[in-house]
């Protein structure tokens, strides 16, 4: 969808090759994200096929040489796409942290500070990595939206991981206790 | 080796809340290397705030032992420690505690004059560390005339003036809105540097995030730690997925 749409307003600009649609999409994420010139060329074909953008040179050129320009339709499309926000996924939640952390909840052998320690420890350091990213190219200001996203994701993980050992420690029946050995258990 | 600026050593520390003892740390020890910045997370009641006063020489530690700059606290009296904690220490806290009848220059120059320092010297030393975080030009101002972000900067300031080597930040960023808060990260960081080390108490991953090293307080004690010379974390964002499934 992102590079559908990235190609579409790259061509609102002026028309442009692929050759050169890939490197300056790379560029405006602040080449955070590298794209193969096979995902432009097919990405072009159905955005042509839908009739969104048009080939700009002579029939028989090959792909190197063609240029593409954005149709009336094309316009539209990409004024629709800005205007409307990206829906949210608010199908239920199927991370496998989170199902992690609902099941060390749930089964006592399983100590459940522990399990959200160790994730919170190497959310952290990620964080801190991607913060010695940001600070590497900080006058870029493409690369530093990007890596922000990143971080305010890595932060509001860590912030969820605080909230749910304080829910742990307000309920009133606390963690399960440690069971009775495993019955498939044979020592 | 190089010295440690600060080094807490098997550190327990025990108050009462009226008949009630509350251990705030349990045997905790941390070293900052010159040039570190180190910053403490925990929830609430961990101990975080306890670990900083300490630091700072605000309280003593019930058993352990606490070395600044090479100096042992407990060795030090009560008006030895003040005079090393003016020398040695600075603070930002969360509310800047700025005095707002003093200008900038003044609220940075104070620290220096209180040690007895010239009163000329103190201003000299107070437009160097007013111009180490950038505002030079705000020497004259008062503390109502200066954004929440320009009052930081000066506390910052406050806490770098003179030769010291230690900065402990309680919440620095607290009052501040998120590109603010950021920008005076950028400043901390850049000062702890050389000489100077700093220790960051927050409750904000991303600017914990800073530091090179993150050490998480629960129930007094430390439970974990991060460095950030660890290539488990690298920055790698793979090619866009295939619009392949998105064609009409």
């Amino acid at each position: 969808m992102s590079v559908r749409y990235g190609l579409l307003a790259l061509l609102s600009q002026a028309p442009k090759y692929g050759y050169q649609l890939k490197s300056e999409f790379e560029q405006s994420t602040g080449a955070t994200w590298t794209l193969n010139i096979g995902q432009v060329y097919s990405t072009l074909q159905r955005l042509e096929r839908d009739g969104l953008v048009a080939e700009n040179s002579p029939a028989g050129t090959d792909d190197d040489h063609r240029s593409y320009q954005l149709t009336e339709a094309g316009h539209t499309d990409l004024v629709a796409w800005f205007a409307a926000p990206v829906p949210r996924d608010v199908s239920p939640p199927r991370s496998e942290l989170t199902i992690k952390v609902v099941l060390a909840l749930l089964l006592p052998n399983v100590d459940f500070h522990t399990v959200i320690q160790t994730q919170r420890a190497a959310t952290m350091r990620g964080l801190q990595a991607l913060t010695k990213a940001k600070l590497e190219r900080a006058g870029d200001l493409a690369w530093r939206v990007v890596v922000d996203s990143l971080i305010f994701n890595a932060q509001s993980e860590i912030q969820w991981l605080d909230h749910c050992e304080a829910l742990v420690a307000l309920a009133p029946t606390g963690l399960p206790s440690a069971g009775p050995p495993k019955e498939d258990h044979d020592d | 080796m190089t010295e440690p600026v600060l080094q807490l050593n098997a550190v327990t520390h025990i108050h009462r809340r009226g008949s009630v003892e509350v251990t705030a740390l349990r045997d905790v020890s941390l070293t900052v290397a010159p040039g570190e910045l180190v910053a403490v997370m925990g929830p609430s009641g961990s101990g975080k705030s306890t670990l900083l006063n300490l630091a700072g020489g605000l309280d003593r530690p019930t058993s352990g032992e606490i070395t600044v700059c090479g100096t042992a606290l407990k060795s030090l009296s009560v008006s030895a420690l003040a005079r090393m904690r003016r020398r040695n220490i600075g603070y930002v806290f969360q509310d800047f505690n700025l005095l707002s009848g003093l200008t900038a220059a003044e609220n940075v120059s104070l620290p220096r004059e209180l040690d007895g320092d010239g009163a000329h010297q103190a201003h000299v030393d107070a437009e160097a560390a007013l111009a180490l975080v950038g505002l030079a030009d705000a020497a004259d101002r008062y503390p109502d005339a200066l954004s929440g972000g320009e009052q930081q900067r000066v506390a910052i300031a406050r806490a770098l003036v003179g030769q010291r080597r230690l900065i402990l930040a309680d919440e620095p960023t607290g009052a501040l809105d998120s590109a603010t808060g950021e920008a005076v990260l950028t400043l901390l960081r850049e000062r702890c540097q050389g000489e100077v080390a700093g220790v960051l108490v927050t409750h904000e991953p991303r600017y914990a995030a800073w530091a090179d090293r993150v050490i998480f307080l629960r129930d007094g004690q430390v439970v974990d730690h991060t460095d950030t010379d660890r290539t488990d974390a690298l920055l790698t964002v793979g090619p866009w997925p295939d619009d392949a499934d998105m064609g009409a």
